[in-house]
């Protein structure tokens, strides 16, 4: 889990800075120009701040509920079944190339 | 009225009848579907819009195919031939998938997701697919990328969301029935707002292989249609178990339709009907608790017996599920990463650029607004020295939510609310107020996260807008059969009170319909 530094918890005072919006979308892969920033920032503050209300509702004693409905071990019969062809597994590729998906270099100059 | 209007304003279960007596042919109805699609659908720009793209090529095609089996005596099933219309968040092999984003624009997807493999199979044609809040995020569906839905009855009003589109093309009988997907209440919060009956089934009830998920702990497909039994009967039609979905409940469904034809005869007695305290009163418009309160009385004259019940934790669902849902969503999204299909964009002035940097232009240019808050909420919930306060916490409280649920059905057989706090509000009114559009699933949330089923069924106008009203029911974990029992018991009272269902004012039409218009 990616560490945020600076970012004040639900007990905190300030929900959520614009610096840490920057920080957050910077994980998340995304390139938020300074408006959008402006924009966004202010309204996540007011959403955090809300959904920080949360807090202290359930004790240690409180189980947690990741599924509605839990299954586990769900398998099925081990046979073949027919999958995408390559052709149509690349028919929506942004670019592509002997059969393959052909993406931008992965590396950096320093790498 | 010509003969075209006229087969569209009936319902599935009426045309299904009409098909088996031959009184009409599946190319004629369908015709008669995409006829009123071209009248009134028109475009981002004016029309309800509900529709992102149109196949009447291969909706003709599969109507055509439909008469034949018809003509051979051999129909593949009772709903054989009656149009359909789905929300753009299914995979449709051959045809576009949105889900309302730019980022998958003119995405065609290799494969069919089992609920539509389902429609096929059973000869619906398809008509189309339906306008929605990108990636199912919105209470409105004015996060479309492709401009918003208008609602039939004030087209300067949401049709709700995110299936804004579904239950807009069916309120304006441009579809008999639409399959939509709620996952905080994305089924059942339009149809209340457009006067048309939502269905969000158990968790796991119906398959979600090919869902573009947006939060795989509550994303749930339903049926979206005019009447209780026409959802029952498309329930029971793209239902049950699938062993692509490992979330799919291994056992049959219980008698949906049976249940909607018994509810229909108007006898609830011994039926054990709880109003929840907390799903009522403050926050909740005048004209929506009025006509509550009057299907309430319906109940308890078709021999019910109402009493309150308090569902204490109820008051966190709407906190907690903003702290779930984005963080589902963040991570499902993180696929959209311009590589393998969807959008590419190339950052501006900066030559070779890396893999990386390609992803983080796409994305910012991909995304819409809303899309990208709950991704950077979803990333906050779920990072280091934050997971436990708030991803830990938030499923917590689901669990608490879970037992409010368990303690009120050991009282009583189905709970009540309204579906929606208010009636339909006007295009742009919430668009920038994020808090203020989340409110409008405050009714519908709890059984997302506790996984229990609800119907919403239209209850009247209410007095001081005109507007419709939804009136929920919702049930115990696989007792779907509850919903379309009482469904159809309220559904018949008020019909009988209102001389025929609900009927939206006339719609503008000869439009100028495009595809693809920016928003």
């Amino acid at each position: 889990m990616p560490e945020i530094p600076g970012a004040n918890g639900p007990d905190g005072q300030v929900a959520i800075t614009r610096e840490e919006v920057a920080h957050l979308a910077d994980l998340a892969r995304i390139d938020l120009s300074d408006a959008e920033l402006d924009h966004l920032a202010p309204q996540l503050a007011v959403i955090v701040e809300s959904v920080a209300s949360i807090s202290g509702v359930a004790g240690d004693d409180v189980p947690a509920t990741s599924h509605p409905l839990p299954v586990t071990n769900v398998f099925r019969e081990d046979v073949v079944v027919p999958g995408l062809t390559a052709a149509q597994a690349l028919a929506a590729a942004p670019a592509s190339e002997q059969q393959r998906f052909s993406v931008p270099r992965i590396l950096g100059d320093e790498q | 009225m010509s003969a075209g209007q006229d087969w569209t304003t009936r319902t599935a279960a009426e045309l299904a009848d009409a098909l088996a007596a031959g009184e009409v042919t599946s190319v004629e109805l369908t015709q008669a579907h995409l006829d009123r699609i071209a009248a009134v659908d028109g475009s981002a720009i004016e029309g309800v819009h509900a529709f992102l793209h149109v196949d009447a090529e291969g909706a003709l095609a599969a109507a055509r195919a439909s008469d034949e089996r018809r003509a051979a005596g051999s129909p593949a099933t009772f709903l054989d031939g009656v149009p359909i219309a789905v929300k753009d968040v299914l995979t449709t092999e051959g045809m576009p998938t949105t889900c309302g984003s730019r980022i998958l624009e003119g995405w065609v997807p290799p494969y069919d997701a089992t609920v539509v493999a389902r429609l096929r199979a059973a000869g619906l044609p398809i008509l189309g697919k339906t306008n929605m809040d990108e990636f199912a995020m919105g209470s409105s569906t004015e996060h479309s990328a492709y401009g918003p839905t208008r609602n039939p009855w004030d087209l300067e009003r949401v049709p709700g969301g995110s299936g804004g589109g579904s239950a807009a093309a069916v309120a304006a009988y441009e579809a008999p029935l639409a399959l939509g997907t709620d996952t905080g209440g994305s089924i059942r919060q339009p149809g209340a707002v457009t006067g048309t009956v939502g269905v969000k089934p158990t968790y796991g009830g119906v398959s979600r292989y090919g869902l573009v998920a947006m939060a795989n702990s509550l994303d749930q497909v339903g049926p979206v249609t005019r009447t209780v039994l026409d959802a029952a009967l498309l329930h029971e039609l793209v239902g049950g178990h699938d062993p692509r979905d490992s979330t799919s409940v291994d056992q049959p469904l219980p008698d949906l339709v049976g249940a909607a034809r018994k509810g229909a005869t108007g006898d609830l007695s011994g039926l054990r009907v709880g109003v929840v305290t907390e799903l009522q009163g403050e926050g909740y418009q005048a004209g929506v608790q009025a006509r509550f309160t009057e299907s309430l009385d319906l109940l308890v004259a078709a021999g019910a017996e109402v009493v309150e019940v308090s569902c204490p934790q109820f008051v966190h669902a709407l906190a907690a599920y903003y702290v779930l849902m984005p963080s589902e969503a963040s991570s499902n999204l993180a696929k959209f990463d311009a590589m393998r299909y969807g959008l590419r964009v190339l950052p501006e002035g900066v030559p070779d650029p890396s893999a990386e940097e390609v992803m983080r232009a796409t994305r910012d240019a991909g995304f819409g607004d809303e899309v990208k808050r709950r991704i950077i909420l979803g990333t906050y919930a779920l990072s280091s020295g934050y997971y436990d306060a708030y991803y830990g916490q938030a499923q917590k409280v689901r669990t608490l939510i879970s037992r409010d649920f368990e303690a009120a059905f050991a009282q009583v057989d189905v709970l009540v609310s309204p579906t929606s706090p208010t009636t339909a509000f006007r295009l742009g009114e919430k668009l920038d107020d994020p808090l203020a559009m989340y409110l409008n699933d405050l009714a519908t949330i709890p059984a997302n996260l506790a996984g229990v089923p609800g119907i919403s069924v239209p209850a009247g106008l209410a007095e001081e807008d005109g507007l419709p009203v939804g009136f929920q029911v919702l049930a115990p974990a696989l007792a779907d059969d509850r919903l379309y029992r009482v469904g159809a018991a309220l559904e018949a009272a008020l019909h009988a009170r209102w001389g025929g269902p609900l009927t939206p004012p006339e719609l503008p039409a000869g439009l100028d319909r495009r595809e693809g218009a920016s928003a």
